[in-house]
Parts: C-alpha cells; structure tokens; sequence
C-alpha cells in the first residue's frame, strides 16, 4: 500500500524503448509520460476522457492516458505520437495528413494520429464511415474534421503493393 | 482494505467514470484500491444456462467474446454504444454497474436480464443481489462501504427478438435517452415484454408485460403506440443542456415504438444464421 506523497517506482516500455520513472499514485498516465518522461506530445484537453488529445496506445489498444494512473503503466508497452515516426522520418499516415492538411493548431493531432495509426493496422483499407466512426471519440475544434478523414483515407490509397 | 477504510475507499477497476471524478475533484477517496493487478478477475465463465462476467472484464473484452454475445444478444447492440473504444478498452461492466450513472446503458441493461451481482466483503461473506435490488438512484447502489462486486451473473436470453437503442447528440455521447427491448410472441401476441429505460429517470426504469398488462394482446401498430405512450408520459427525466423533460419523454416514446418494432422483426425472422443470435 502506498501512502499519498510516497513515490512508486515504475518501469515500463515506451515506444519501444525501457523508460522508468517514480510517481505518486494519484498522477495520472498522462502527466507521467509529459512531465516525468519529457514525451509532451500527449496533450491534455479536458482530463476527463472525452477529448482524447491524450490518446496513447497501451499494449497496443487506444487508451486515454489522461484516465490511467501511473502506476497502472508498470511493465506495460505504451506507445505515445513520439513514437509513430521512426528514426525521425514521418510515416504514411503522417505524410498522408500533411499533404492534406489535416491539423490547424495541432492540439487535436496527436490523439487523431495515434487512435487513426491503430485503426489502419487494424483494418488497412477503412470506408470513410469506418474512419469517422474510429475518430469519433477524438475533438477537434479547428478543422471540423473533413481533412483529417481525407487525410486518412489518402494512405489507404496510397498504399503501394508490400507498404 | 475496504473494510478497513470504510467510504474513504474506493475500487479501481477501469477507473473511466471513477478518474473522471477524482480530476473534476467530485470524489476524493482517501485510498483506491486497485483492482488491476489481482488475477483471475477478467474470466467470463459460460455456464449452463447463464454467464458470470467478472468484474474486471473489459467493456471491449466482451465485445469481442462471441460466445457472450450469442447468449445475450442484447450485448452485441448496447456494448458498441458506450462512449468510445479508448473508453471501452479500460471500462469494465461490473464497474459501469456500481458507478450507477442514471445515463448508463448496461445498469439498463442489467435490469432488462434480471442480472444479478455478487457482492462480497470481509467480515460477512458474499451475498448475491438481483438488478431490481441494486440500483437505487443516482450513483447509488444498494452495496455497503466494505462491498466488493466479484462478478454479474446474466442468464441466456429466452427464445425471441431483443434489441438496445439509444438517442444522443453525438456518436458516443452520453444518451438523452436509451432504451433496453426483449419481446416473446407466439401466433402475433405477446407472451413476454421488457421495456428497460436509461437515461431518463435517476436509476434504469424497467416495464415488463405484466406491469404493461399486454400479456396475451396482439402486437399492432396500435398496441405499440398505446406502449409509446404510457411509459414516456409516466417518466419524469430532468431537463437539462440536452433537452427539456418534455423533449426526451418525446424522444422515449420515438424509442419504444422503433424498439418494439426492431425486436419484433428479429423475433419474426429467427436466429441469425450467421452470429448464431437470436436478436
């Protein structure tokens, strides 16, 4: 049992790489991973699970990471929007909503690219209602959304035979 | 430890309507006691007859067990219907029950089955309480400080058609109204009926054929708009940001009519023969 200021160690993966930390119980997922890792691509919109700026992926599953706790993380695999391009160079989707414009201020995009990332593994060629569907527990303000699923449908086109 | 620390304490099973109120600062336990890590809480056991979902099933487990979901169709329809699938990843069923928020689907849902929650505590062992008995009102349940729901019990569904439906402002959204149906007709005439309200009331609302007094009537045009009717004119829903009480009595009766309608059809035409379900 661990008292309210007493710090928990916590190791777990993080966009594949072992990262570790220690946090009191009550932090939040999200506050962790921006604060006590650096990885300030999660955003916090409402803290309350509705926005899902704070999208991540845990062992692989979407997971608003503004309603984990910290130390619910330990020994998990969580993937954050750093971790979507690899060795720096965007991915199709990524290249796919800039060639799109599919993000304004950006504040909304790391929870789209994340919760989108998952769908297309999941199901490579979505309908543009399976899009919307995938999306819709993700709120932008800027947009009003038409960019972001013609960003998402364009890497379903763009896919190359063996992409 | 619940017993130890009375209503300081509180279970973390999902923690997607428990974090929400620890951020808005709407509760402020002195100890959560975290259910994630203890194993074997996530089994769904198919019995004869009946399942027991343990209480740290995920929402999104469920939807993928089909086995769960030949058994108790109504669960195909409602489990895609809550909040979104980040939500639905970490949210569990049991733990969607004891938060009891009027809005919820499953509490509807539970009431509809005739569910029944295992409750179980330190000092006085476990104790088995039926959905009518449990949900008491606003986030109030009929569990004691030191209570914890090890499982829900859910028979199979009777032969028949069933469906859940729900009305709100946007895919995922909290409904105005949502509204549990399972119909059994034999020869056009009601043999069973259950009309399981969410959303408009301060707990789940259930009718059944016998409170409805349509055991035995043949189920027309008229017999479903006399149903319309009567439950949305005798529901008392609070106005607030997403309608007045006139407007989401309106919306149930819009609910009763396409539910019956719905559970009809897929009573008329059988099981599934691709999900096995009967609807």
């Amino acid at each position: 049992m661990y008292g309210p200021d007493q710090k928990v160690d916590i190791q777990l993966s993080v966009n594949g790489m072992p990262r570790r930390g220690a946090a009191e119980p009550r932090r939040t997922l999200a506050d962790f991973l921006r604060d006590d890792l650096g990885l300030t691509g999660t955003h916090l919109g409402c803290e309350h699970g509705v926005c899902g700026a704070c999208t991540v992926l845990v062992d692989g599953e979407p997971a608003r990471s503004c309603l984990m706790l910290a130390v619910q993380a330990e020994g998990r695999q969580v993937v954050t929007i750093e971790g979507l391009a690899e060795e720096g160079k965007m991915g199709p989707l990524q290249e796919a909503m800039w060639e799109e414009h599919s993000f304004q201020c950006g504040f909304c995009t790391p929870g789209m690219l994340v919760q989108l990332s998952h769908l297309l593994k999941t199901n490579p060629t979505p309908t543009e209602a399976e899009v919307r569907a995938s999306i819709s527990g993700n709120l932008c303000r800027c947009t009003g959304y038409e960019s972001i699923v013609r960003g998402a449908m364009a890497v379903t086109r763009r896919q190359p035979d063996g992409d | 430890m619940l017993s130890d620390n009375g209503p300081d304490a509180r279970v973390l099973a999902g923690g997607q309507s428990l974090i929400p109120m620890l951020s808005l600062r709407l509760a402020r336990p002195g100890l959560l006691v975290d259910l994630g890590r203890v194993p074997g809480l996530d089994r769904i056991e198919l019995g004869a007859g009946s399942t027991f979902v343990s209480c740290m099933v995920r929402e999104a487990q469920a939807e993928r067990s089909e086995a769960l979901l030949r058994r108790i169709p109504l669960l195909r329809d409602t489990l895609p219907l809550i909040g979104h699938e980040a939500i639905r990843n970490r949210g569990t069923l049991v733990g969607s029950l004891c938060h009891a928020d009027p809005a919820a689907e499953l509490p509807a849902v539970a009431l509809a089955l005739d569910a029944v929650v295992t409750a179980q505590s330190a000092s006085r062992g476990s104790r088995r309480i039926a959905a009518r008995d449990f949900f008491l009102g606003p986030y109030t349940t009929s569990l004691q400080d030191d209570e914890l729901v090890t499982g829900v019990e859910m028979a199979d569904q009777p032969p028949g058609g069933s469906c859940f439906l729900e009305i709100s402002r946007r895919r995922g959204d909290f409904a105005m109204a949502g509204l549990a149906a399972l119909l059994a007709i034999e020869a056009g005439k009601v043999q069973r009926l259950r009309l399981s309200f969410c959303a408009v009331g301060d707990r789940p609302i259930l009718w059944t054929e016998q409170e409805l007094q349509v055991a035995g009537a043949v189920l027309n045009d008229d017999l479903i708009q006399h149903l319309a009717e009567t439950t949305s004119a005798a529901l008392r829903p609070i106005a607030d940001v997403h309608g007045s009480a006139a407007y989401k009595r309106q919306v149930a009766a819009v609910l009763v009519r396409r539910a019956i309608r719905l559970a009809q059809l897929r009573a008329e035409s059988g099981p599934d023969p691709e999900t096995g379900s009967g609807g």
